[in-house]
């Protein structure tokens, strides 16, 4: 067979042979584990944008790993969705690691490159996986990899925020596996496009179970997605990660929205009788609460970090408006948004990471400090960053905002939840926009007596957040491409029957 | 019907005493809760296939009924995971509490009071400079 025909597993495979490479490099040569590193995100992104190419008119490619045939072996799934994640998370990582290398945040421990190919492996697998358990071991793998790339660097901060990032996931994982044992108990199969057929034909008596393993399993997504009452951990988190990291955790609570909106329409959606829709009552008040919560956030941050944290946490929520919708038009809107909020996320925080290296002892906390070597022009990334974040013209933000409000608006039976939605995401960015400015005007404006901190040897470290902002306002270019993509990705997401007929071949009806 | 309950109770149980250890506020009972939960997990998820007793998982000439397999596989899956994170997490906890000088989840700096009835243990590991 040819290399194309394996396509679909190349995103998985490149970075687990990348990993070990790159430790049995690291030990005597950074330099060829770095390039190490480097070919293996430029390969990422070369075979994601392929296998775009490839489904981007409709198909969806099964991969039988060993032949085995569908419900019995385990099967990667590739549609417009799955592509759309992974070549978001190749740019993504390639922009992280850009930064890491560059400042040098990669030297600062051990193992910095193998973390991070693994966390690679770990994110694309689950993207691409069609097989629940599959999906759960490739949610560990992602977590043990990020666990040691949260603690890079270390120190008593990440030590700290460390334990309870690892025990809230271990948690989160239990309940993870309970819902999958309740799931597989009750269909007898552990494939999501056999499930979602198998879920029509529970007997009544056990509905009641299978609804407890379906808001079991979202409720671990909304753990991963950080959405409200979940969310406590992430702040602290990823505020304390290296910037580099935490650009890249961007993409984690996508993670969990990504496994809300393939597994709520495939394996509870309109055939699954009783348990249709079982989850979405709860999903568009915690969205609700949570776009509050994160701009609140931004709100009162008191470092430029911890305010990037808290917009992950606000724009996740948005997104999880748009996704509650649970109808094409809003499900597009919503993927649109989502690949503008990863980057947005990413360029606030590796912006937060340009200042604070030049500020000496104040690093990015929200006061005032002396002015320092080149505060003008990374003002004017923070700004740009900012713009993006809350959602003001030009950047995609605005585009983003304004389809899901325009999408939610034209939703049959919310007659009382689209002016909600339009309140809380027009007032939420309102409430964005002046938490930015005063920390903003704060960092970059005013300035305090006292000696200028050394400035770094080169402005080398400004390439990863105007690489980012780049991409940002491509996006903003490119919107009518890339929303008529989101939204057929979103219609083909919300058709199961259309991918269960590829995956199970002669058994679909 | 007593093997269920008999496996039912278990789970109960052990949930029960793991949620109870990992609500608690000392990083190494939070580590025991979980070790507990994990525990109980993976009998659910051995479960998970029913409770079939005296039959084989896989084929043999001579039967010709059998248990299910496939959960056995995903209980080896769990146990070597959940493993590999309670070594991690144990490590990390002692980590953390020899550089922070603090056991608490929340990383606070605590004196070891009475009430928990901890305060000798906490003495005499030198916990407090």
């Amino acid at each position: 067979m040819s290399l194309a025909a394996h396509l679909a597993i190349l995103p998985v495979v490149i970075p687990a042979l990348a990993a070990p490479l790159a430790l049995l490099a690291m030990r005597r040569r950074r330099g060829l584990g770095v390039g190490i590193a480097f070919a293996s995100c430029l390969a990422l992104l070369a075979s994601a944008l392929a296998l775009m190419g490839q489904v981007s008119g409709g198909t969806i490619l099964a991969y039988e790993l060993g032949a085995w045939p569908a419900p019995f072996g385990i099967v990667l799934v590739a549609d417009r969705l799955a592509a759309l994640m992974l070549v978001l998370t190749a740019v993504l990582s390639l922009i992280a690691l850009i930064h890491a290398v560059v400042t040098r945040a990669d030297a600062k421990g051990w193992h910095f490159h193998p973390l991070f190919q693994f966390q690679l492996l770990g994110l694309n697998g689950a993207f691409l996986t069609g097989d629940l358990f599959n999906l759960f071991v490739f949610f560990e793998v992602l977590l043990i990899a990020s666990y040691g790339l949260m603690l890079h660097g270390q120190g008593p901060a990440r030590l700290k925020a460390g334990v309870q990032y690892v025990v809230v996931n271990l948690v989160g994982s239990a309940v993870f596996l309970i819902a999958l044992g309740m799931l597989y108990a009750l269909t007898g199969t552990l494939n999501m496009a056999d499930m979602g057929l198998k879920v029509a034909e529970v007997a009544p008596a056990d509905q009641g179970l299978l609804r407890i393993a379906a808001l079991l399993l979202v409720s671990v997504f909304a753990l991963k997605a950080a959405l409200a009452p979940l969310h406590l951990w992430l702040v602290r988190t990823y505020a304390v990660s290296t910037p580099a990291v935490a650009a890249l955790f961007a993409i984690m609570t996508k993670v969990g929205v990504y496994a809300i909106i393939r597994v709520v329409p495939q394996v509870f959606g309109e055939g699954a009788g009783a348990a249709a829709w079982v989850p979405a009552p709860y999903l568009l008040p915690a969205a609700l609460v949570s776009t509050g919560i994160g701009f609140a956030g931004v709100f009162v941050a008191r470092s430029l970090s911890e305010q990037a944290s808290y917009a992950v946490v606000g724009s996740t929520g948005t997104l999880l408006i748009a996704v509650a919708g649970w109808s094409a038009g809003s499900l597009g809107a919503g993927l649109y948004y989502l690949a503008h909020s990863t980057l947005a996320a990413a360029a606030l925080f590796l912006v937060a990471d340009v200042a604070a290296r030049r500020r000496g002892d104040y690093r990015d906390a929200g006061t005032p400090g002396p002015a320092f070597a080149g505060r003008g022009g990374i003002g004017l990334l923070f700004m740009a960053a900012a713009i993006a974040a809350t959602g003001l013209p030009p950047l995609s933000g605005f585009i983003g905002k304004l389809l899901i409000l325009t999408s939610v608006a034209a939703l049959p039976g919310w007659g009382w939840a689209w002016p909600w939605s339009w309140g809380v995401i027009l007032g939420t960015t309102l409430i964005g926009v002046i938490g930015f400015a005063r920390v903003g005007s704060a960092v970059f404006w005013k300035t305090t007596e006292g000696e200028a901190p050394a400035a770094p040897a080169s402005r080398a470290d400004l390439i990863a957040p105007a690489l980012a902002l780049a991409l940002l306002a491509a996006l903003s270019a490119g919107a009518g491409w890339a929303s008529g993509y989101a939204n057929a990705a979103a219609a083909q997401v919300l058709d199961p029957a259309r991918s269960a007929a590829v995956v199970l071949k002669e058994r679909a009806p | 019907m007593t093997y269920e309950f008999l496996v039912a109770s278990a789970i109960g149980v052990l949930v029960a005493g793991g949620i109870y250890l990992a609500l608690r506020a000392r990083t190494f009972q939070v580590v025991l809760g979980l070790t507990l939960i994990s525990h109980a997990v993976n009998l659910f998820l051995f479960a998970s296939g029913r409770l079939v007793i005296g039959r084989p998982p896989i084929w043999d000439k001579t039967v010709s009924a059998y248990t299910d397999p496939l959960p056995q596989a995903l209980v080896l899956t769990a146990i070597v995971i959940t493993f590999g994170m309670t070594a991690f997490v144990v490590i990390l906890a002692l980590r953390s509490f020899l550089e922070t000088g603090s056991d608490h989840v929340d990383g606070d700096r605590v004196p070891c009071d009475t009430q928990d009835g901890m305060a000798e243990d906490g003495r005499a590991k030198g916990g407090e400079p």
